[in-house]
């Protein structure tokens, strides 16, 4: 298939793969941090540890979408599914995310409407198609997914859609770097930055990154290629000594992102005070709200939402595996109480949580596989 | 295996290289093999169903279908002739051996490019009969129709069901009608089951795969649940592709005199080939190993399958089967399939190793490798 097929050479890999192993310096370990879900779910999926010398370990950073909603917020999006003639829709991946009391599917099973979408236009339509029903978008994501919502929000607004609201849980992805950085024990090398989110926001942003934490970061492709050379992109600078923003994404990212989509969301958004993120805890100026000028969109205004805050469960180590203070399996949950049918925390939910594309495709052991093969 | 140039299969995962002033960064390998291990021992635990109510995700034919089958049918049922949980019951009946079996089809929309559920309805039993190498026989036919659903869309079914039936070699000798208030159902529901006579020798199970053997798939995959996803109308993406729903009695016929030491076959409805895999490995206490650069897969397929975020190797077939074969016996079975048009991209995708038990492999087109498992819930997009 074409551009995609480009992207996943195994010659090239091979090439790519002896430049890293070239790169590292002798007994030197290298901690890098992928922080978008979607990087995740490539490595795991293509395999790309198998390229990977020992000395170069990726981490699982807190780019998934559904995996930083904190229960709170799912518990407060199924209380406005419950209340009359609601029909709520969202993504895919948050259909199984658990809140306190279930999740999406659990809600559907007892009666509430909620639908995947697989864009926010779908949900316009559905609202145009029932209008005696008050029809809600659940939005969430990070600065990628934003200005679809606002375009959204705004040919509601044109229309004079009166049944569309959206309950909003865009977050942005500076304010969870920065909270990582700041963990106590953190020693990653650099990062494989995220390449959707910098298509609207550019590369610009992260440049106190590298000025004040003196780590580089290389904005990243999603094809297994991609990651590889952005991997060795970072390999380079710290031989050369080097600490810069670096973008291997040129095919999609300009390097000042897409000024018309940012419009969009200062239109409609604004900046929330504070913000709770599922394991990180409460972040100041992370996330997005709908603008006082919209509030005849906003769910939050419109309905009662209870706006309790839940704990995470006890169990859960979501927020040390979001950070990448703990790999996946050492949680202490991991792969018995919870799994991807009967998830515990939001990192074994969606294929680019790091839980679950570590329990589907990574559950295994390699040295094992490899001695078995050979018979 | 294709390997990279340094595979990580040949060291252990974490291990860190020895020399004087070396902090590990991770633990020791055994830490993350005792976890593993622990895993495996919480996944054969006795399945259970924790949830209150029925989800979608129960009827997805991922693990929560298998855990509710096990933990409830097949609990409240058990019997010896239910127990193998194959496509099928093998019966003994006045000296004769008899394959029986049942199946609903809630297909929507009840029409898609290259069939609709009439003809989802007969091929689908007529495949669970075939697949154990019966001679379909006779089916009977039990209709759940919604208040207001029209008559012509009706007849529309019934008629591809007769030609389905006429195609296959079967007669529809039972029915039954009932008819809903509307909203109620979704305009047609149909429940076909069936029966076909064993004149073969061979006895085909889930559970007789051995090291050495090979995986073999019948053709491309994926092609029906792609068709009837894009026919849903909810994506606007514009494709030729058409569900692959057929009768497979003719190329199981083939299989078995081109590889009469076959193990198993399975046809890959809901669930797709992984599924399939690691119901076979399951079974058998085996290792599937899966080439995906060997696995066939038509171009619209893999175009839409990456648009949507899902694997291939998920989606439904209604058309095709996974057989596992003896080594020596592959070739001349893919020699065999591939007389036929139906068999026309089969392919050898795989063998069985004797480790790691129960677990299906899969080295990835890129050069990696990776588990892969049984599907949990829907197959749903990613998002981004």
């Amino acid at each position: 298939m074409r551009f995609v097929d480009e992207f996943r050479d195994q010659e090239k890999a091979r090439a790519l793969a002896a430049d890293i192993a070239a790169l590292c310096e002798p007994r030197r370990q290298y901690k890098f941090m992928e922080v978008c879900g979607g990087h995740t779910h490539t490595i795991y999926k293509h395999g790309l540890e198998d390229y990977l010398p020992e000395a170069v370990t990726m981490v699982h950073g807190p780019g998934c979408p559904v995996c930083v909603i904190p229960m709170g917020r799912v518990d407060d999006a199924i209380s406005i599914a419950r209340q009359e003639d609601v029909i709520m829709t969202s993504f895919g991946d948050m259909m199984r995310v658990p809140g306190s009391r279930g999740s999406f599917l659990d809600s559907n099973a007892a009666g509430s409407d909620i639908r995947m979408v697989y864009s926010p236009l779908d949900s316009l339509k559905i609202a145009r198609d029932n209008p005696a029903k008050r029809v809600v978008f659940m939005a969430i994501g990070f600065e990628t997914t934003a200005p679809s919502t606002a375009m959204t929000l705004l040919r509601a607004s044109d229309e004079g859609l009166g049944n569309f609201s959206v309950f909003c849980n865009h977050v942005l992805v500076n304010p969870a770097i920065k909270a990582i950085l700041g963990s106590p024990g953190m020693a990653l090398d650099g990062f494989v930055g995220p390449g959707h989110v910098t298509t609207v926001i550019g590369c610009e942003p992260y440049g106190w990154i590298a000025k004040d934490y003196r780590k580089p970061l290389v904005v990243s492709g999603f094809e297994p290629l991609d990651i590889l050379q952005s991997v060795r992109m970072l390999l380079l600078q710290l031989r050369e000594g080097r600490c810069q923003v670096e973008n291997q994404y040129t095919r999609a990212v300009a390097w000042e992102g897409n000024p018309r989509a940012r419009a969009v969301i200062d239109e409609v958004m604004e900046l929330r005070p504070t913000f709770e993120w599922r394991g990180l805890g409460s972040i100041p100026r992370s996330a997005l709200r709908l603008k006082e000028k919209y509030a005849a969109f906003d769910a939050e205004r419109l309905f009662d939402v209870p706006g309790v805050r839940v704990a995470d469960p006890k169990a859960c180590q979501c927020g040390e595996v979001l950070k990448g203070a703990i790999k996946p399996w050492e949680c202490k949950v991991f792969g018995t109480a919870c799994t991807p049918e009967t998830p515990i925390g939001t990192c074994m939910v969606s294929s680019e949580g790091a839980c679950a594309a570590y329990y589907n495709f990574g559950r295994f052991d390699r040295r094992k596989v490899r001695e078995a093969s050979r018979v | 295996m294709n390997g990279p140039h340094t595979p990580a299969a040949e060291r252990g995962v974490g291990e860190v290289p020895d020399g004087p002033g070396d902090a590990p960064t991770s633990p020791a390998p055994s830490a993350e093999q005792a976890v593993l291990e622990r895993i495996e021992r919480a996944r054969r635990r006795k399945p259970r169903v924790a949830e209150e109510r029925i989800t979608l995700s129960h009827g997805s034919g991922g693990k929560a279908t298998h855990n509710l089958v096990e933990a409830l049918f097949l609990e409240a049922f058990r019997n010896p002739l239910l127990e193998p949980l194959e496509d099928q019951a093998l019966l003994h009946l006045d000296g004769e051996h008899v394959a029986f079996t049942t199946d609903s089809f809630v297909v929507s929309p009840l029409f898609f490019p290259g069939g609709d559920i009439g003809e989802l309805a007969v091929n689908g039993t007529v495949n669970d009969l075939a697949v154990s190498g019966a001679r379909p026989l006779y089916l009977s036919a039990g209709f759940i129709l919604e208040e207001g659903f029209p008559v012509q869309d009706l007849r529309r079914v019934i008629n591809s069901m007769a030609s389905a039936a006429q195609h296959a070699g079967v007669k529809v000798v039972t029915g039954d009608t009932k008819v809903v208030q509307r909203g109620k159902a979704d305009g047609c529901y149909i429940n076909t089951s069936g029966i076909g006579v064993l004149e073969r020798p061979e006895r085909l199970s889930a559970s007789a795969a051995r090291e050495g053997d090979a995986v073999i798939v019948s053709g491309p995959i994926g092609d029906h649940g792609v068709t009837v996803m894009l026919a849903r109308g909810e994506l606007d993406i514009e494709s030729d592709v058409r569900s692959d729903t057929a009768a497979l009695t003719p190329l199981v016929e083939l299989l078995l005199d081109a590889a009469p030491g076959t193990r198993c076959i399975r046809d890959a409805t809901r669930g797709g080939v992984a599924t399939i895999c690691n119901e076979f490995a399951q079974a058998s206490e085996v290792a599937l190993v899966l080439d995906e650069h060997r696995v066939p897969v038509r171009a619209e397929v893999r175009g839409a399958s990456e648009i949507l975020g899902i694997d291939p190797l998920y989606v439904a077939c209604e058309g095709r089967f996974v057989a596992v074969v003896p080594g020596d016996q592959a070739r001349p079975a893919v020699d065999a399939l591939r007389s036929h048009p139906l068999g026309e991209g089969a392919e050898i995708v795989g063998r069985v190793l004797s480790e790691p038990r129960g677990v299906v492999l899969l080295n990835t087109e890129f050069g990696g490798s990776r588990i892969v498992d049984m599907l949990v819930g829907d197959p749903l997009p990613r998002i981004c």
